[in-house]
């Protein structure tokens, strides 16, 4: 006869910190947090003491005095009176636009040249193949600077626009690119332009409205409606008729030489021109390569499907292609407007005032708070960076496929 | 029964036709052109398009490139010979080509040191990027970065040895403690290695030399686009292991290593370069004891370490989470610890499907290396815009410049992908 016995209850012995699983990983969790603390209170001792040899403190208090510094292209009001504070504000403004602009246009190369490498057209893929490859290998350091010199050093001087029979004329009379930047005719808003402007606002979203109205219609009773041409008459025509009924309230001011250089209008600098020139044509290269990929991405299968169905090219592309090449594009195509923002620190090699050359750049050298100003502009970026992985995130769990 | 018919075939050919010509020749250079230049009204338009951009882009290129004036000391000299012809002046290239390459400082009677080094690298790289070569040659790819630090930086040779010496004896004590626990053989490794670098580091002091071999050079002589190389290398080969170490952290179970490494992944993708740098340049030398005096290279060096670690963190996680299940599973039931998992299963597989990846962070981080030019290294392009530019008999000579350092990175970007593309097709098993 037998009987059942609880297996002898093993002691805890301290070899069983290394050798048994259930101990194991508290051990090397707490190694690790211990390695960790160690390093954070060496480094930081040595800050300390390294502080107190150059009797320097850590202290926010430069961000209120005067930057005492100017800066050329500003979006929001500033003086060189102005706080070193209101300077990194200006920074982030103008990093944010040159971003903003460099993601709209690399969008557009990048899809541009993506289709047009898919293309069947020998000449035009291999050339398209040429730019990608071309751009994509060279550093985007290389190209700023190449834009930049043809901003700076190949276009003519506002004093060429001058005289009788000028060496430079503008173009269409109302473009002038010199080599100080371009100057593009700008808005004059009189009274009654706010009801311009909320009258295209309500246009558009007239269009959506009317858009959503014929989906809706369609999918209910299978009627088709129009799309194309009542969506450019409700985008236009009650703006129009506002703005001749009100006066013409929205005038251009015209750019003209007065004195040395180009007055009213709207200037753009040579080195925002570069900067956004060269981050777009450069991460349009990338774009390209993911259209490219996305659309590949999308198998035969699904096309052929979609022509089986009776449906013609162009809503084989709308209805079946498109949606889902989009799941493949989008998601790298973010990251890549993650890379232009970040890119766009390289702004202080062509003097263009974004949070780095501002903040990074002329603070720190002006008042020496290298680890204030530093921390301050890793900040911002992280923030950003943070902020768009966060946007990508829901995205991505929005579109994922989902099976079973 | 053949008569039967013999009334209804009205008619029988008696003779034979003439023959048909050939049908249109199919094929050759016309049809290509047609199937491939103008099939349709659209694409015949876009390929007009396309030959007059290309005309254009050839006929502004063309005369200046084949024009150009490779023998002239300065810029006026160039001038003259053109006489108002369109050309380029190379001649800034060929007078100033080791300034290009080796920076302004390094000395010039030692110009064959970086030469060797570079030579001897394609040496140490070609077994690891060829696998049928033979193994045996692996040996020298591990003495080289030794070699080539010696030969680079010069001094007394007791320092390279020691380190390498270091490196074997830990090497060895690891060697004989895997089979055992890897935990033990690595802890074993790193500290046998570090009594051998302390002992080294004592006698190495003692027999320091009145006069070295090879001339010491210091770092911030070194300059041009050999800089760039050594950065770009040094950064690469350095973060690979530890990019593996934080990918398998951050996959890892023990919430405290994995927040640890997710911090720091998060915080390096999540800001510029050029921060970084900044922060090597202004910023990291208050982290180190007081007197260290680490110099700027090795400072760059970190931070740009920090940097491609991340992202090759990121793309190793990729291949990791690419790897079905099944492949942990069974590691698992074979009763193979992690440690053993991991190497002998899981990461062979993971780092083939990362290698496009890896190549392309790689590639990367080495046209990223031009933003050392930013904290006033003088990289290729800090000495086009420092020195060349600014001298007066080179002022101006921008496009000469600028195309040079573009074919150079062209040429080594372009290599390296290519390579990764040969190699993907070469480590293909899934029997397409």
């Amino acid at each position: 006869m037998t009987t059942l016995t609880d297996p002898p209850k093993e002691s805890f012995r301290p070899s069983m910190l290394l050798s048994d699983t259930r101990y194991r990983s508290i051990t090397f969790q707490v190694i690790a947090l211990v390695l960790l603390i160690a390093a954070i209170w060496y480094l930081g001792s040595n800050l300390a003491a390294n502080l107190r040899a150059a009797g320097l403190n850590i202290s926010f208090q430069f961000l209120n005095n005067p930057a005492g510094y100017d800066i050329n292209q500003t979006l929001i009001p500033y003086t060189s009176q102005s706080s070193n504070l209101q300077a990194a504000w200006v920074g982030i403004i103008n990093t944010l636009l040159v971003s903003f602009l460099a993601c709209i246009t690399a969008t557009i190369f990048g899809v541009i040249a993506g289709v047009l490498r898919l293309s069947n057209n020998w000449l035009v893929r291999k050339l398209m193949a040429g730019y990608v490859e071309i751009f994509r290998n060279i550093p985007v350091l290389i190209w700023i600077l190449i834009i930049y010199t043809i901003m700076t050093a190949a276009m003519p001087a506002p004093s060429a626009f001058r005289g009788d029979d000028p060496a430079s004329s503008m173009m269409l009379g109302s473009f002038a690119f010199t080599n100080r930047g371009v100057y593009i005719p700008g808005p004059i808003w009189g009274p009654g332009s706010t009801i311009v402007v909320a009258t295209f606002v309500a246009s558009v979203i007239g269009v959506f409205a009317y858009r959503r109205y014929a989906t809706k219609l369609l999918y209910d009773t299978g009627r088709l409606l129009p799309m194309l041409w009542p969506s450019v008459v409700i985008l236009l025509v009650p703006t129009i008729v506002m703005f001749f009924f009100l006066g013409m309230p929205i005038g251009l001011d015209y750019p003209a030489l007065k004195g040395f250089n180009f007055r009213g209008g709207i200037q753009i600098g040579a080195p925002l021109i570069a900067l956004w020139f060269a981050l777009s044509i450069y991460t349009g290269a990338f774009i390209a390569e993911n259209v490219r990929a996305g659309i590949q991405a999308v198998s035969k299968g699904q096309t052929e499907a979609a022509a089986a169905l009776g449906l013609r090219s162009g809503r084989i592309m709308n209805l079946v292609v498109l949606p889902q090449a989009l799941r493949v594009i989008i998601p790298p195509l973010i990251s890549n407007y993650l890379n232009i923002t970040k890119n766009s620190s390289l702004a202080i090699l062509v003097g263009y005032a974004d949070i780095t050359a501002t903040l990074g750049g002329i603070t720190l050298n002006q008042t020496g708070r290298a680890i204030e100003c530093v921390v301050l502009l890793m900040l911002f970026y992280l923030v950003i960076s943070l902020g768009i992985s966060m946007v990508m995130n829901v995205y991505n769990n929005a579109t994922k496929l989902k099976e079973r | 029964m053949s008569d039967t018919h013999a009334e209804s075939i009205a008619f029988v050919r008696e003779s034979s036709l003439p023959p048909a010509a050939p049908p249109e020749k199919v094929g050759g250079p016309f049809k290509w052109v047609k199937d491939n230049l103008f099939p349709t009204w659209a694409n015949a338009i876009l390929t007009i398009v396309a030959l007059y951009f290309l005309y254009l882009l050839l006929s502004g290129s063309l005369p200046w490139l084949l024009n150009g004036v490779w023998n002239a000391s300065s810029l006026s000299e160039c001038r003259e010979i053109l006489d108002g012809a369109t050309g380029a002046c190379f001649s800034v290239i060929s007078e100033r080509w080791h300034q290009l390459l080796f920076g302004f400082k390094y000395p010039s009677d030692q110009y064959w040191r970086p030469t060797l080094a570079l030579v001897l690298l394609f040496l140490a790289v070609a077994p690891v990027l060829f696998i049928d070569l033979p193994r045996k040659l692996l040996i020298f790819t591990g003495i080289y970065p030794f070699l080539a630090f010696w030969l680079i930086w010069g001094g007394p040779i007791w320092g390279p040895v020691f380190a390498l010496l270091g490196v074997i004896v830990g090497y060895m004590v690891y060697a004989r403690l895997v089979h055992n626990s890897f935990a033990k053989a690595l802890a074993g490794g790193i500290v046998a290695a570090a009594i051998v670098w302390y002992v080294g580091g004592i006698i190495g002091d003692a027999l320091r030399p009145a006069r070295p071999l090879l001339e010491a050079v210091p770092s911030r002589d070194l300059g041009g686009f050999m800089l760039n190389m050594m950065l770009g290398i040094t950064c690469v080969s350095l973060s690979l292991p530890i990019g593996i170490a934080l990918a398998l952290g951050r996959q890892s179970h023990l919430p405290i290593v994995k927040g640890i490494c997710v911090v720091f992944i998060e915080f390096v993708r999540g800001v510029p370069l050029i921060t970084l740098l900044f922060v090597a340049n202004v910023m990291l030398a208050y982290f180190f004891p007081p007197g260290s005096g680490v110099d700027l290279f090795i400072r760059v060096v970190i931070m740009i370490t920090m940097f491609s670690s991340a992202y090759i963190a990121e793309v190793i996680r990729g291949g990791l989470a690419a790897l079905p299940k099944g492949q942990y599973e069974a590691a698992d039931s074979l009763g193979l610890d992690y440690p053993q998992a991991m190497r002998l299963i899981i990461l062979p597989q993971a780092l083939k499907i990362s290698i496009p990846g890896i190549v392309n962070i790689a590639v990367g981080l080495f046209k990223d290396t031009t933003l050392v030019s930013v904290i006033s290294l003088f990289d290729i392009i800090g000495m086009i815009r420092g020195p060349i530019l600014a001298s007066t008999d080179w002022n101006g000579v921008y496009w000469e410049l600028f195309l040079f350092a573009s074919v150079l990175f062209f040429i080594v970007c372009y290599g390296i992908s290519q390579y990764s593309q040969w190699l993907e097709r070469r480590l293909a098993t899934d029997h397409r």
